[in-house]
C-alpha cells in the first residue's frame, strides 16, 4: 500500500442475503483515498456509495477482496479493536446530522473525545474551542433542536474532527441543506478537514459541491466507473498547509 | 458517557416522565393491592395479637383458627398451670352476643371475657376511660369503630347503655382494639359477666391464655402443654399463622386478591417494560451513532443499564411514597383502620420493578447490540 494512500480497496465485494434474495451491494471495487485530498464518490441512488464508506469506516464486514485503511489490512481489526481503530482514527459526518438531542452543542462534540476516556472537563472545553473555531462560540450551549440545519452540520463537523482523526467519512453532508449552507458547510469542510495527514471521503450527490473535489471517483451497479481529478491533482498530496485542525 | 446517558434519558421530559409515572403507578398498584391482602389476613387474628400479656394460647386440640372455638372443661385451666413452666396461666372467654343500643339498633359484636381476678388481654389502647373500670359490675369497653357503629353520627361518651341478652351494661371506656375480619363491634368485658350475655351452654371456657416462667420458651411450653394435657398449645405467632393459613386455603379470599395483585404486576410490569423499551427503540438510533463513533458494546450496555436503573429507582420510590401516603391518610378511617404498608410489601414490590427492569434492559441491549452501526447512514 502507497504511504499516500489513505484507504486502498481491490476488488472489494459486499452481498446481503443469500439465495433468490441476494443482492450484490459492491461488485469489486477499486477505490483510493489520498491524504490531504477530498475524495469525492458520486454515483446514482443504489449504487453502493454508503455501502463502500460502511465497509472503509469498519462499519461492515465486506465479502471478499482486500481492503487497507491507514496502511493497516481491515484483516488485522476485528471486533472490539475494529471498534477502538475506528474510535480513534474515523470521524464520521452524517446525513441527518445524528446529533443527540438532550445535548448541548460543546456536549455533542466532545461525544468522541468522552467515548476514548478523557474527563469531561478536559472534553468539553476543547469542543468548546473547536466550536469557537469553526464560527458557533456563540451557540455552544445550545440544544440541537434550537439550531438551524446548517449549524447542526457544523456541530456535526466538530464532531468529527475533535479527535483528530485521520480519516473522516461524510455521507450526503449537503443534502439536507438549502445551496448556500450547503455551499458553507462544504467550504468550512475543505478548510477545516483537509490536513496532509488525513483523507476525507464524501459521499454525495449534489453537483453543486462537485468542484471541492480533489477526486471523483463516479460509482455505478456496485462498480467504480471512472475517476475525474477535477483540478488535475498528481499521486501526491496536494494539500501540504497545516491547517488550523 | 454515564452523564451522556442521563441526559438521553431526562432530554425528553415528556417521556422520561411517562416512564417514571408508568413504573410509578405500576408500584403504587402493587404495594397497595398486596399490603390489603395482607393487612386483610392479618385482621383474622387482630384479637391474637391484641392480648399481649400472654404468649400462649390454649384451645380444643381440634381447633383449627380463632373464630372455631369447642368449649374447654374448667378443669383444663387448672392442668395447664400445673405445666412446668407456666408463670401463669388464666381463661379467656369469646363469644358473638347480639348488642343493642335502647334506640334499637343492635349488630352482633366480638365480646372477649378476661379473667376477673387479672384481667388479663385487657385492651391497653384505650381512647377513652380504663380497662380497670371493668371491674365494676355489668361493665363493658367497646372499641372505637363499634362505637360508631351502634351510635353512628354521636360524640364519643362514656356511661351509655347497652342491652345484651337481657343484661343492661355500661361502656366505661373506648378502645383502639384493632379491627377483626369481619366489621364487629369488639368487646371486653370480665369473664364471669361475659359468659352471661350469651346463651347459656354447659361449658364456656374459650381459650387458656398463659405466659411462660422465666427461662421457658414460649414453644418449649407450648410443647409441655400438649404432651401433658393434650389440649392444643400455641404461641402467640403461631396461633396467628393458623388463623391467616385457614383463611387462605377456605376462603375466596386468596383467589380474589391473587387475580386483581396478577392482573396489577402483569399491567403493571408489561406497561412499564414496554414503556422503557419503546424508550430504547426510540433512541435506537442515537445508540447507533454512539456505534459508529466508536463507544463500545460494553459501554453501551452500562449506559442502557444506567437509565434502567435510574428511571426504575425513581418510579419506584414515587410509587412508594404514593402509596405510604394513601395508607397515611386512610389509616384512621374506620373500615381501612390499622392497614398499614408494611416492609415485605415494599421489598416484594422492588423485587418485582427489579424483574421489570432487568427484563425490559435485556431486550433493550438485544436491540442495541444487533444494531448495524452503518443503519446511521441510512436516512
Amino acid at each position: 500500500m502507497e504511504n499516500y494512500l489513505a484507504v486502498d480497496s481491490r476488488r472489494v465485494t459486499k452481498h446481503f442475503g443469500e439465495g433468490e434474495t441476494r443482492i450484490e451491494a459492491l461488485r469489486g471495487v477499486d477505490f483510493e483515498a489520498r491524504f490531504g485530498e477530498l475524495s469525492f464518490l458520486v454515483g446514482p441512488s443504489g449504487c453502493g456509495k454508503t455501502t463502500l464508506i460502511s465497509v472503509i469506516a469498519g462499519l461492515l464486514e465486506r465479502t471478499g477482496g482486500e481492503l487497507g485503511i491507514l496502511g493497516r489490512p481491515m484483516d488485522e481489526l476485528k471486533g472490539t479493536d475494529r471498534v477502538l481503530f475506528r474510535r480513534k482514527n474515523v470521524g464520521f459526518l452524517f446525513q441527518q446530522y445524528n446529533l443527540l438531542p438532550a445535548l448541548t452543542a460543546a456536549e455533542n462534540v466532545a461525544v468522541p473525545l468522552l467515548a476514548a476516556g478523557q474527563e469531561w472537563k478536559q472534553a468539553v472545553p476543547k469542543a468548546k474551542e473547536l466550536l469557537d473555531r469553526l464560527g458557533l462560540g456563540h451557540r455552544m450551549d445550545a440544544l440541537p433542536k434550537e439550531l438551524s440545519g446548517g449549524q447542526q452540520q457544523r456541530v456535526a463537523l466538530a464532531r468529527a474532527l475533535v479527535h483528530e482523526p485521520r480519516l473522516v467519512v461524510c455521507d450526503e453532508p449537503t443534502a439536507a441543506l438549502d445551496s448556500a449552507n450547503g455551499e458553507a458547510v462544504m467550504e468550512l469542510l475543505a478548510k477545516s478537514a483537509v490536513h496532509p495527514d488525513r483523507a476525507v471521503i464524501v459521499v454525495t450527490h449534489d453537483t453543486r459541491v462537485f468542484h471541492f473535489a480533489d477526486s471523483i471517483a463516479h460509482m455505478d451497479d456496485g462498480r467504480i466507473r471512472d475517476v475525474t481529478r477535477p483540478n488535475g491533482a498528481a499521486h501526491a498530496p496536494v494539500h501540504t498547509q497545516e491547517v488550523a485542525v | 458517557m454515564n452523564f451522556i446517558a442521563l441526559r438521553m434519558l431526562t432530554g425528553d421530559r415528556a417521556k422520561y416522565f411517562g416512564l417514571v409515572f408508568a413504573i410509578a403507578f405500576c408500584t403504587f398498584l402493587l404495594e397497595n393491592q398486596t399490603t390489603i391482602f395482607t393487612n386483610i389476613l392479618k385482621r383474622t387474628a387482630s384479637q391474637i395479637l391484641d392480648v399481649t400479656d400472654a404468649e400462649v394460647w390454649v384451645m380444643d386440640p381440634k381447633t383449627e383458627y380463632f373464630e372455631q372455638t369447642k368449649a374447654l372443661k374448667d378443669t383444663d385451666l387448672t392442668r395447664v398451670r400445673s405445666v412446668p413452666g407456666v408463670e401463669w396461666a388464666v381463661r379467656l372467654f369469646k363469644g358473638n352476643p347480639i348488642a343493642k343500643t335502647l334506640d334499637g339498633k343492635f349488630a352482633a359484636s366480638f365480646l372477649i371475657g378476661l379473667d376477673d381476678a387479672t384481667l388479663a388481654g385487657a385492651p391497653r389502647k384505650m381512647l377513652m376511660g380504663s380497662w380497670q373500670r371493668l371491674r365494676e359490675p355489668d361493665s363493658v369497653v367497646v372499641d372505637k369503630a363499634g362505637y360508631i357503629l351502634l351510635y353512628p353520627g354521636e360524640p364519643l361518651e362514656l356511661g351509655r347503655t347497652l342491652e345484651m341478652n337481657d343484661h343492661r351494661v355500661t361502656i366505661v371506656g373506648i378502645s383502639d382494639a384493632s379491627a377483626p375480619f369481619v366489621s364487629l363491634p369488639v368487646m371486653h368485658a370480665r369473664y364471669s359477666e361475659a359468659v352471661n350475655f350469651l346463651g347459656r351452654e354447659r361449658t364456656q371456657l374459650s381459650f387458656v391464655v398463659a405466659r411462660p416462667a422465666k427461662g421457658t420458651s414460649p414453644e418449649e411450653l407450648t410443647r409441655r402443654i400438649h404432651e401433658r394435657t393434650g389440649l392444643r398449645a400455641r404461641t402467640t405467632n403461631e396461633f396467628m399463622w393458623d388463623c391467616i393459613r385457614y383463611y387462605l386455603k377456605n376462603t375466596g379470599i386468596p383467589i380474589n386478591f391473587g387475580i386483581t395483585i396478577g392482573v396489577a404486576l402483569v399491567v403493571g410490569t408489561v406497561v412499564a417494560g414496554q414503556t422503557f423499551y419503546l424508550f430504547t427503540l426510540e433512541n435506537l438510533r442515537q445508540f447507533g451513532a454512539l456505534k459508529a463513533i466508536g463507544v463500545t458494546n460494553g459501554r453501551l450496555i452500562g449506559m442502557i443499564l444506567l437509565q434502567a436503573g435510574t428511571a426504575a429507582s425513581c418510579g419506584f420510590a414515587l410509587g412508594t411514597g404514593m402509596a405510604a401516603t394513601f395508607f397515611e391518610i386512610t389509616l384512621n378511617v374506620i373500615a381501612t383502620r390499622g392497614i398499614v404498608l408494611m416492609w415485605q410489601n415494599v421489598a416484594v414490590t422492588g423485587a418485582c420493578i427489579l424483574f421489570v427492569a432487568i427484563v425490559a434492559s435485556v431486550l433493550s441491549i438485544r436491540r442495541v447490540l444487533v444494531l448495524e452501526p452503518a443503519a446511521v447512514f441510512r436516512g
